[in-house]
């Protein structure tokens, strides 16, 4: 029996749904739905639909309460939440709900909300992975195929043909032309690959603030890419004057002090695919993110040549998003536009605050590249 | 008539004869027994399985059914104001459960069908809701879903706009009789006196003609319209509000299950508390059986439960029922025991009347629960109960405990059940500034409304008015006039009056 609160639920769903969507710009801000990430379902905390109505101020009414502590003594809410014994009508509605959401269906959310293009992935006819499977039978192959019960029944259905079955005595020989084998077909499947290398500015200059901003972005990209590739690696790289390969953790809460040579991570990024992702098999995307102080203009032309010489001819899209910090914005995004202007393989984008994110994410990946 | 199976049907009769030997007085209950998905919606819907679609009410589902398969709760049944009562049961529930929870349904039926709230509420709201839920269907055919349902939304967003009082004031229209006085208005009386001598003694000259100056300044002032503040703006917005008809009829419809919810607003302590009370009793001095006894313990502690510190009102309900019934049966009140001092004494204190079961049968007929606080919290409960009230603290940014003193704790919870803990708000003026803008007016009891809520619902109110709205309220003591013209938000100052 299918109840008759399917259509308000299917109805409601939609309308969260739709939620998500307008309001997935304010998601991306707050990064809620960050550190929930269970396996491969997160719960998106949804406030649910709260009708408004004329109400108290929640600081200024306070209530009452029951149990231990003295005056001064800070109140643990609770649940509150009895069972609605019949009372349904009155109840107050502000239960946050959390609607469960898989990664992929996000992913889908956010492209559709930003518009993304699907990627158009590179050297299609060239990454191949071949796959046997058995499909069928036939009446030749190699003995180790061989097919027991097809083989036997094709033996049953002789000796009855010929009257030689005797149900009271029911020996079955198989001769060779019962014998039946398995037979497979080779699946040639495009296959894609991609590698994400992050890097990240880990100089002085980068507050917890910008750290956090590149957080939220890396994982909506990580996501909306993971969401267009079947397998994906991501590999990270800090820098300050010097650049190391760290894990995803160290990568987030590292902060070191001292100068910022872009360079160096540029070299590490070129020596990374240079040993682990020919591109012929790999999709490569760097993303880098700074508050573009780079250490000399001698630095930044160095920069500009590995960017040139080693980097662009093999990944897909290079982006760099400059992210603003309370030193100010640096020059280094000025002068990849300088060198870089028009060239289809490099994505900039300026990140002022979190609000920013979104629309860098549309600069990032815009283009389906 | 039942639709229990055969098990159930001899628990059914055994618990009514139990509740009717304690003297509970209650409509026929007709038990539906509902697995725990169908319970959900019947939840969902208010109860009313048949109530009109509405997408708030899967919200409702989701989160109910969300929250019994993640295990945080699950509804052990559920009670319907109606005659015949309606009562659903969750088919999973164990015996003794049931046991329990039809002791505490016959208690909710006797309540409603005894306590003052309840006498004005439609006792065939069952078929009233499924009426309402085939309007609203003819209306979806009619003029589309997302008309109607946005309609719907914004009508939601003031259905607690009602009056609660009005079920029980009787209106008349005056008739309209050419010689009738009270058409010319009110007139200056003079205090009668058969002695003719006393007249200008009684009625000194320069007094009335004081009053008959003061009633010829209060004709002159401008009329209003409504000419007194009118509480029930949704009756006020269907009567007043240039609305197609069956907008009209939608708020109709909703405003009447408003006022059909408000009593259980209302006496949300004293019902759940009666229930709980009676389903103790009658479980505990008559129908459990010593095997089903730790179950039965189990299940009534966790219904008494606290969780963190918030009040509980089935347990503050059951604990004021009971102590009623003690201070009753041992004569603990009036003027002689309030006056004693003597704590020993007052701790020995019994007059062995034995009118405790009289009072609380007393008591739910005729409170509700601000009265019933009111009258019968008194200090040592507070104390034995460890209340407290509670309050921001900005600079902390945190809820704190402000108080143990009885007088703060039981004005906070008075202040809470005041008007079901819903701000006062009534129509002041339909033609503000002479421009036919609607103006409401926040009776200020020292909460300030919360301002995003405020600017949301304006906005509701707007498109149902079709002119610009506001209200008056105070804000940080001073008087604020929020409004919405269709288009901006306005945030004046103003003078609070």
């Amino acid at each position: 029996m299918t109840l008759r609160i399917k259509q308000d639920h299917v109805r409601f769903k939609d309308i969260v749904r739709g939620k998500i969507k307008q309001n997935l710009r304010k998601y991306i801000q707050k990064g809620e739905l960050i550190g929930k990430k269970g396996k491969d379902v997160i719960s998106i905390p949804v406030p649910s639909i709260d009708l408004p109505h004329f109400r108290f101020g929640e600081k200024q009414q306070g209530g009452v309460g029951q149990g231990d502590g003295d005056v001064g003594t800070p109140v643990s809410p609770g649940d509150g939440d009895q069972e609605g014994k019949g009372q349904a009508g009155q109840d107050a509605g502000d239960h946050a709900l959390e609607v469960d959401v898989t990664l992929d269906e996000l992913a889908a959310m956010l492209g559709e909300e930003l518009q993304l293009p699907r990627i158009e992935r590179r050297g299609k006819q060239r990454l191949v992975s071949e796959k046997t499977r058995y499909v069928g039978v036939s009446p030749t192959g190699p003995e180790s195929l061989r097919h027991f019960k097809r083989t036997y029944k094709q033996a049953l259905k002789r000796q009855l043909s010929m009257g030689t079955y005797n149900p009271k005595n029911p020996i079955i020989v198989p001769i060779r032309e019962d014998r039946r084998y398995r037979t497979w077909r080779v699946d040639k499947r495009p296959e894609s690959n991609a590698v994400i290398i992050y890097m990240m500015d880990v100089s002085g200059s980068m507050g917890d603030e910008q750290k956090e901003i590149v957080r939220i972005e890396s994982f909506w990209l990580d996501t909306w890419l993971r969401h267009q590739y079947d397998g994906i690696e991501s590999r990270y790289i800090i820098h300050d004057a010097m650049a190391k390969e760290v894990d995803r953790e160290t990568f987030f809460h590292t902060r070191e002090s001292g100068g910022t040579m872009i360079s160096s991570a540029y070299k590490l990024c070129a020596q990374l695919i240079e040993a682990s992702y020919p591109p012929s098999e790999w999709n490569i995307y760097p993303f880098h993110f700074s508050d573009g102080d780079n250490w000399s203009a001698d630095d930044t032309r160095q920069c500009v040549s590995i960017l040139k010489d080693q980097i662009l001819p093999k990944c897909n899209l290079f982006c760099y998003g400059q992210v603003e910090s309370p030193y100010g914005s640096g020059q280094f995004l000025k002068d990849l536009e300088e060198h870089f202007d028009g060239d289809e393989r490099v994505a900039l984008s300026e990140i002022k605050d979190k609000e920013g994110i979104y629309q860098s994410i549309r600069d990032f990946l815009g283009r389906g590249k | 008539m039942s639709l229990l199976p055969p098990h159930l049907r001899d628990v059914h009769e055994e618990m009514k004869a139990h509740a009717k030997g304690f003297g509970l007085d209650f409509f026929e209950t007709i038990f539906e027994v509902l697995t725990y998905d169908e319970i959900n919606m019947v939840a969902a819907y208010g109860g009313f399985p048949s109530r009109y679609p509405h997408w708030k009410f899967g919200m409702e589902y989701e989160r109910l059914s969300k929250s019994y398969s993640y295990g945080l709760s699950r509804i052990y049944e559920m009670v319907i104001n109606n005659d015949p009562c309606y009562a659903y049961l969750l088919e999973s529930n164990e015996d003794v459960d049931q046991k329990m929870v039809m002791a505490h349904v016959f208690a909710h039926c006797d309540f409603f069908k005894n306590n003052f709230c309840f006498q004005h509420t439609n006792r065939k709201m069952m078929d009233e809701m499924a009426n309402h839920a085939t309007r609203i269907r003819k209306y979806h055919d009619r003029y589309g879903i997302e008309t109607v349902e946005a309609f719907i939304d914004r009508v939601l967003s003031i259905d607690n706009l009602i009056d609660i009082h009005s079920p029980y004031i009787v209106r008349k229209r005056p008739k309209l009789d050419e010689d009738t006085p009270s058409l010319a208005g009110p007139q200056v009386k003079e205090l009668p006196t058969d002695k003719e001598y006393m007249r200008n003694f009684i009625n000194p000259r320069e007094y009335m003609d004081a009053q008959r100056a003061k009633l010829e300044a209060e004709r002159k002032k401008p009329k209003r319209f409504p000419e007194h503040p009118e509480r029930d703006v949704m009756l006020f917005l269907m009567e007043h509000a240039p609305l197609e008809r069956w907008q009209r009829d939608v708020i109709d419809m909703l405003r009447e299950e408003a006022y059909y919810f408000a009593p259980q607003g209302m006496t949300k302590i004293m019902n759940e508390g009666w229930a709980t009370y009676w389903h103790a009793k009658i479980m505990a001095e008559k129908a459990c059986k010593p095997e089903e006894l730790i179950d039965f313990a189990d299940h009534h502690s966790a219904v008494v439960s606290l969780s963190g510190q918030s009040l509980n009102p089935y347990k503050m309900g059951l604990e004021l029922y009971r102590n009623i019934e003690e201070r009753w049966d041992k004569g603990r009140f009036g003027k002689e025991y309030d006056e004693c001092d003597d704590i020993a004494e007052r701790r020995r204190w019994d007059k062995q009347l034995g009118l405790g079961r009289q009072k609380i049968f007393e008591v739910r007929k005729h409170y509700s629960d601000v009265t019933f606080i009111d009258e019968f919290l008194t200090l040592d409960f507070v104390r034995e109960n460890k209340l407290f009230s509670f309050g921001y603290n900005k600079k902390r940014a945190r809820f704190e405990i402000t108080s143990r003193e009885f007088k703060e704790v039981k004005d906070k919870l008075l202040t809470q059940l005041t008007n079901f803990g819903q701000p006062v708000i009534a129509v002041l003026d339909a033609n503000h500034d002479n421009r036919g803008e609607l103006l409401l007016r926040h009776r200020h009891d020292g909460v300030d409304l919360d301002p995003e809520y405020t600017k949301a619902t304006l906005q509701n109110l707007q498109a149902i008015w079709n002119r610009p709205v506001h209200v008056l309220t105070k804000t940080e003591n001073k008087g604020v006039m929020y409004g919405f013209d269709g288009k901006d938000f306005l945030e004046r100052s103003a003078e609070y009056q």
